[in-house]
């Protein structure tokens, strides 16, 4: 106990040396960090910040420290998150290396995989991108179609990738390509790590109806891959893939959990509560004047900190802190949170929450737009409400499988 | 706070569960209604709940408890909820020990607690005056004449006001029906001159009753508290029943959704176990989902009440929130526990219409989903 609050002393003296003032702010949008060879610093402060962290192995606290992590214990992350809380402390590094490579590559990867990779995602130097749908996979993924085909010491991977996030930004791909056409769909797939600056990959950016192109078509024609890249065992990936899609959801039902009280995030803007945003569009002073609305924004907000709970819960119960199979629930709950959430403040905003263009709106009331548009995407990717509902029926509820009882009859 | 149980609250937890499951099954509330029992609940079980210590969990040591917190009642009352199991834990311990504790003066404490968790002395608490829960709706009068208070009005929706040694109600001293400043607590014999106690035969086979108070005379002794500042100490009172009933909500909760679970894995239809149907699959996940959110909820507000730093309007948010969101998911599940086993969960016989008809007494019971999400609201100051 005495180790841990010396841990919290200095963990507090030290952010209060390091953290830059401009840190301390809300974050926007435009300045989350991504990094890459390509890093867009829009604001120096957040170089600043990236560097002193990550030298702590703090942008990945609890990965070992042989890796350039953190090496922290859960109870040291924790203290360490309470304290970067504390001071409002913006999130130095965002990156799916942090969220969904890194922890498998720590799993299935070899030493001389981690001792290449993991260094430089806590680094921020390498932005990555994940190689998993296709046009004709999508919920059933495991039919992919990409191939790689061994010649000598590489593979020769062709095929298309699609919702490919960030695809044009990223420096290297977590792909997975099919290695066998002969046996059952989930035994003939592995999972390559390439660079994306390969001769033969190519991308295309896919626009949203938010307006927006945060997701590539990403095509590879006789890409050259090094043997070695292979992570895990040949035609086993499936599992790592799945293994990684629990990380991946525990990250989107993240989005969910904002602030556990329904708001946008931590700002003091009109549109910061949902019920702060209905009483101003309506000049309301102390009550809101439209009680089905009120009714509505209260059950979002009991549901969202009930939420809340659940995610709390679920980590302490699950004492290592990795993903359990309740990551599907979760993931679930967690998006159609956040769909209904922006249907709120659309409500909320009226005809303020619907403009798409031009100076009759606020900067901040058009972001709500175009959020809103974007939140639509939550229940598809990482696996579909549906897909994730499946999960739950039959890992955690145990109920029958049709498809395998067709399948014996 | 830790959301996980403790080793000594899991024990606690099962031990309750074996309890309940081997003493106070279901098919005790199906005889308590074929029987037409006055008391609406088993005194012999009662009587082994309080050799348990179950009265005293979470009263205070000098007062003859136990200590062991909030968080260890609920757990015992989620376990009676999943066997229906009735008894004056609700009516006596949860709502009269905790108003004699909120409210009640030194003496009135360590004379009355002791009987209380000894099983001596029942009580039964009087806060509604017509069919929806309304706290501050006090239209009952007290009045002061030399030593003593005249009281005239009516109560209803009593749990076990028919078989309650005395009873707690709320009266109105001064102010009009809706202010909250003026609400007194009073303290009745159950056989005081003037006091009409008309039992009501409630769906659920747990008995209520209504109150008719006829210019009933009691003791300036008989009030609990200050006269016209009792109405802080009620809603706390009331936040702590609340939390109460939500932990027993979802005992019910799980174990329909047990009982629907095993039925889809063993009913088949079309040649395959009706489980293996998608369009009961999302159902069923759905209901889980949910049920973890109760789960969560629940044990939150039972930690907020263990908290010591916790103040009462934070007490009041978790109880609402809590409240709420029990009986919102009550309605939804007991409702699919009838649909998903089709014809036979409509007959008597099968014991899933039980927690159908429990399911709405204990949603309307202290404040239905709607009440709970408008005082949420409310105490969010929107």
């Amino acid at each position: 106990m005495l180790a841990l609050e010396q841990f919290r002393d200095s963990t507090r003296a030290w952010l209060e040396e390091n953290c830059p003032p401009s840190m301390r702010t809300p974050m926007v949008p435009e300045e989350i960090v991504w990094g890459g060879r390509d890093a867009l610093f829009a604001n120096p402060e957040s170089k600043l910040w990236l560097d002193r962290m990550a030298d702590k192995g703090w942008t990945c606290p609890t990965w070992p420290a042989e890796y350039g992590g953190g090496g922290l214990s859960s109870e040291e992350a924790k203290i360490l998150a309470e304290e970067l809380g504390r001071i409002n402390a913006r999130v130095a590094l965002t990156s799916f290396g942090i969220s969904m490579l890194g922890p498998v590559l720590l799993e299935y990867g070899t030493h001389v995989q981690k001792m290449e990779h993991i260094p430089k995602i806590v680094r921020g130097e390498i932005r990555w991108c994940q190689g998993y749908s296709e046009p004709g996979s999508g919920s059933d993924l495991a039919s992919l179609g990409t191939k790689a085909i061994l010649e000598g010491d590489e593979y020769v991977v062709n095929g298309s990738k699609v919702w490919t996030s960030y695809a044009d930004k990223a420096d290297w791909i977590f792909c997975l390509v099919r290695t066998d056409f002969e046996v059952p769909k989930h035994s003939g797939i592995s999972f390559l790590l390439f660079d994306m600056a390969s001769k033969g990959v190519s991308t295309k950016p896919i626009q949203l109806i938010s307006g927006s192109s945060p997701f590539c078509e990403t095509f590879f024609d006789n890409v050259r891959v090094p043997a070695a890249n292979l992570m895990g065992r040949l035609n086993e990936g499936w599992s790592i893939a799945k293994r990684l899609l629990q990380h991946e959801r525990t990250m989107i039902s993240g989005f969910g959990l904002t602030s556990g009280q329904g708001d946008r995030g931590g700002t003091t803007s009109t549109t910061a509560s949902l019920e702060g945003a209905a009483m101003h569009y309506r000049g309301d002073k102390d009550r809101l004047s439209d009680p089905a609305l009120r009714d509505q924004i209260a059950q979002f907000k009991i549901d969202s900190e009930a939420f809340a709970l659940t995610s709390q819960r679920s980590s302490e119960e699950s004492k290592q802190g990795g993903p359990t199979a309740t990551s599907s629930m979760l993931k679930y709950y967690g998006c159609e949170l956040n769909k209904r959430r922006y249907e709120l403040l659309l409500k909320a905003m009226g005809s303020q929450g619907l403009g798409w263009d031009g100076d009759e709106f606020e900067e901040e009331e058009l972001q709500v737009t175009r959020e809103w548009l974007r939140s639509k995407a939550n229940s598809i990717e990482g696996g579909t409400a549906e897909v994730q509902l499946n999960i739950v029926a039959k890992r955690v509820l145990g109920l029958p499988d049709m498809l395998s009882l067709i399948n014996k009859k | 706070m830790a959301l996980v149980l403790s080793e000594d609250q899991q024990l606690l937890r099962d031990s309750a569960r074996h309890f309940c499951q081997d003493n106070a099954p279901i098919s005790v509330v199906r005889r308590l209604r074929d029987e037409k029992s006055e008391l609406g609940y088993d005194e012999a079980i009662w009587r082994q709940m309080i050799e348990l210590g179950w009265p005293g969990m979470a009263i205070a040591e000098k007062y003859g408890g136990f200590e062991f917190g909030y968080t260890g009642l609920g757990l015992v009352l989620e376990e009676t909820g999943r066997t229906l199991a009735s008894s004056p834990l609700i009516s006596s311990v949860l709502l009269g020990a905790s108003l004699l504790s909120e409210a009640g003066n030194e003496e009135q404490k360590s004379k009355l607690l002791p009987q209380i968790v000894a099983g001596d002395l029942r009580l039964a608490v009087g806060v509604d005056e017509g069919p929806h829960h309304a706290p501050s709706r006090v239209a009952c009068s007290a009045v002061k004449e030399g030593t003593e208070y005249i009281l005239t009005g009516t109560k209803s929706f009593i749990l076990d006001g028919q078989t309650a040694d005395k009873l707690l109600v709320s009266a109105r001293t001064s102010g009009e029906p809706y202010s909250e400043g003026g609400i007194s607590l009073f303290m009745l014999d159950a056989n005081a001159q003037g006091l009409q106690i008309q039992r009501t035969t409630m769906v659920d086979s747990r008995n209520a009753a209504n109150l008719v108070m006829d210019q009933v005379r009691v003791s300036e002794d008989s009030l609990l508290g200050v006269e016209g500042a009792g109405f802080t100490a009620l809603d706390t009172t009331l936040d702590i029943a609340r939390i109460g009933v939500a932990s027993e909500m979802l005992g019910s909760v799980q174990e329909i959704f047990q009982r629907i679970v095993e039925y889809l894995k063993q009913r088949e239809q079309f040649g395959v176990q009706i489980g293996a149907f998608q369009a009961l699959q999302h159902r069923a996940a759905q209901m889980y989902s949910e049920i973890e959110l109760c789960r969560s909820a629940v044990l939150g507000a039972l930690r907020c009440l263990d908290d010591p730093s916790a103040t009462a309007k934070d007490r009041a948010i978790m109880a609402s929130l809590a409240k709420a969101k029990l009986s919102e998911v009550s309605e939804t599940v007991s409702n699919e526990g009838i649909q998903m086993h089709g014809g036979i969960g409509m007959t008597d016989e099968f014991d899933i219409g039980f927690f159908l008809k429990r399911a709405r007494v204990a949603q309307q019971f202290l404040g239905d989903a709607s009440f709970h999400r408008d005082r949420y609201a409310t105490l969010h100051n929107f």
